[in-house]
């Protein structure tokens, strides 16, 4: 071996030595963060739920009370979704859908519907969106309480018809310079809505008798 | 404070700013500088970063092969980014969440191994993590400088959403600068990000341009009244 090969040789040894020490600083650091970031993500979910559900209302594991629905075009997603119970003593109180209204203004808008058994919703908020700054992101609730007058309201009320923006003959407010989104929440909410009145039974089903 | 601090900051900070001068790192900074805490968000990950890879660049040196230095680099940088996200994540969730969008994009900002190469690679960890230390403050200025540029033409408010970062108590930060505006969509947008930052380019040329001038005129007359005093 020449003095050329070894020094390239040394110099792949030292990039190794590099290598395997930076991935063994993230690996130590992935492990001892992974719990801690698991229950964080749990309790920013829980306290996502609990703004749709207030806590007094139900008295079950809501995290873990869930059924999985098979991807259905009604809840825009091909992907199964998850649905949270409330239940209190066992009694049915209210679903959260993790629902998503593909046809936002840039992309999937991800939501959470909460809805009541009695069919009025709990309440809506945006999870995630790619909305346009100072115009579509007005349906997050940080930026504004449009998305808050879904709150009490249901598929009566309005009538079902009237479940579009003003523009297009219909209730609710859009946002000037953005129709395109306020039009996407309303549809993927009014769609939760005509879901749970169809499937209210199997969506209350216990746990243990879910069908996979 | 040294001579050897003196010029670091300096470069930092103004002579060489990395977003100004060196026009460094431009993805992250065009993208999220559309409102004041945005830009603070994104700073304040980048200086982290900054210090942490310019000091461990800088006390590795030594055992950084020559013709191997930008692997090596990448790879630290990399490593660097993605600790800083998992204990962001693991310790200060609510800061993560603002945060944490900002976070992956620092491993494009070519800022931070512009600063590897150019400086922590070749000087002593004092120096390199006080040059860190002011890159990262001269990119966070601009950034939250163009900021609030774009936010005051966007949307005609200074501040929005600042609890998202300072808590609730932030909530009141924001300041309306004109009411009842209509909004002006594309400083929102990313063309709104080059013009801003072009002008603020500029303007930074014309005050060195000023000062030069100074100078300039200073030195004249400083050998014009040389030159008379001989004479006399």
């Amino acid at each position: 071996m020449n003095a050329l090969q070894r020094h390239i040789l040394s110099i792949g040894f030292m990039l190794a030595a590099f290598a395997i020490a930076a991935s063994s600083v993230v690996v130590v650091t992935e492990q001892a963060t992974r719990q801690k970031i698991i229950d964080n993500e749990r309790q920013a979910l829980l306290s996502a739920l609990n703004i749709l559900i207030p806590t007094q209302q139900y008295n079950n594991d809501i995290l873990a009370d869930t059924i999985e629905i098979a991807g259905k075009q009604q809840l825009a997603t091909t992907k199964s979704t998850k649905v949270y119970r409330a239940r209190l003593d066992g009694q049915a109180i209210a679903a959260v859908f993790t629902s998503i209204a593909p046809d936002g203004y840039s992309g999937k808008i991800k939501l959470l519907v909460g809805v009541y058994k009695n069919g009025d919703l709990s309440g809506v908020r945006v999870i995630s969106h790619k909305e346009t700054p100072g115009l579509g992101d007005k349906i997050d609730d940080r930026k504004s309480d449009w998305i808050k007058a879904f709150t009490g309201l249901s598929l009566n009320k309005p009538a079902i018809e009237q479940w579009r923006v003003k523009k297009d003959g219909g209730q609710f407010d859009q946002f000037t310079g953005a129709t395109v989104t306020p039009r996407a929440v309303i549809k993927a909410v009014k769609n939760a809505l005509l879901y749970f009145k169809t499937h209210q039974n199997e969506l209350f089903a216990p746990h243990n008798e879910q069908t996979p | 404070m040294t001579d050897t601090y003196k010029p670091i900051i300096r470069n930092g900070l103004w002579k060489n700013n990395p977003a100004l001068v060196q026009l460094l790192g431009l993805c992250p900074l065009l993208a999220v500088s559309n409102t004041v805490i945005n830009g603070l968000g994104l700073g304040v990950a980048t200086i982290l970063t900054l210090v942490a890879s310019n000091g461990i660049i800088s006390l590795c040196r030594h055992h950084i092969p020559d013709e191997a230095r930008l692997p090596v680099f990448v790879l630290i940088i990399a490593s660097i980014v993605t600790v800083i996200e998992l204990s962001m994540s693991a310790w200060f969730h609510e800061l993560y969440l603002i945060l944490g969008i900002f976070i992956p994009l620092i491993v494009t900002n070519c800022a931070i191994t512009g600063r590897a190469e150019a400086f922590a690679a070749r000087n002593p960890v004092g120096p390199a993590i006080v040059d860190g230390l002011m890159m990262g403050i001269g990119f966070t200025a601009v950034l939250v400088l163009l900021g609030a540029l774009r936010e005051v033409i966007g949307q005609g408010t200074l501040f929005s959403e600042a609890h998202l970062m300072f808590g609730e108590m932030a909530r009141h930060f924001t300041i309306i600068v004109i009411d009842d505006y209509r909004g002006f969509l594309m400083a929102l947008l990313p063309p709104g990000a080059f013009i801003g930052l072009g002008l603020i380019v500029a303007l930074k040329n014309v005050i060195d341009a000023r000062q030069a001038k100074k100078v300039a005129r200073n030195n004249a007359t400083l050998t014009t009244t040389l030159a008379e005093n001989q004479s006399i």
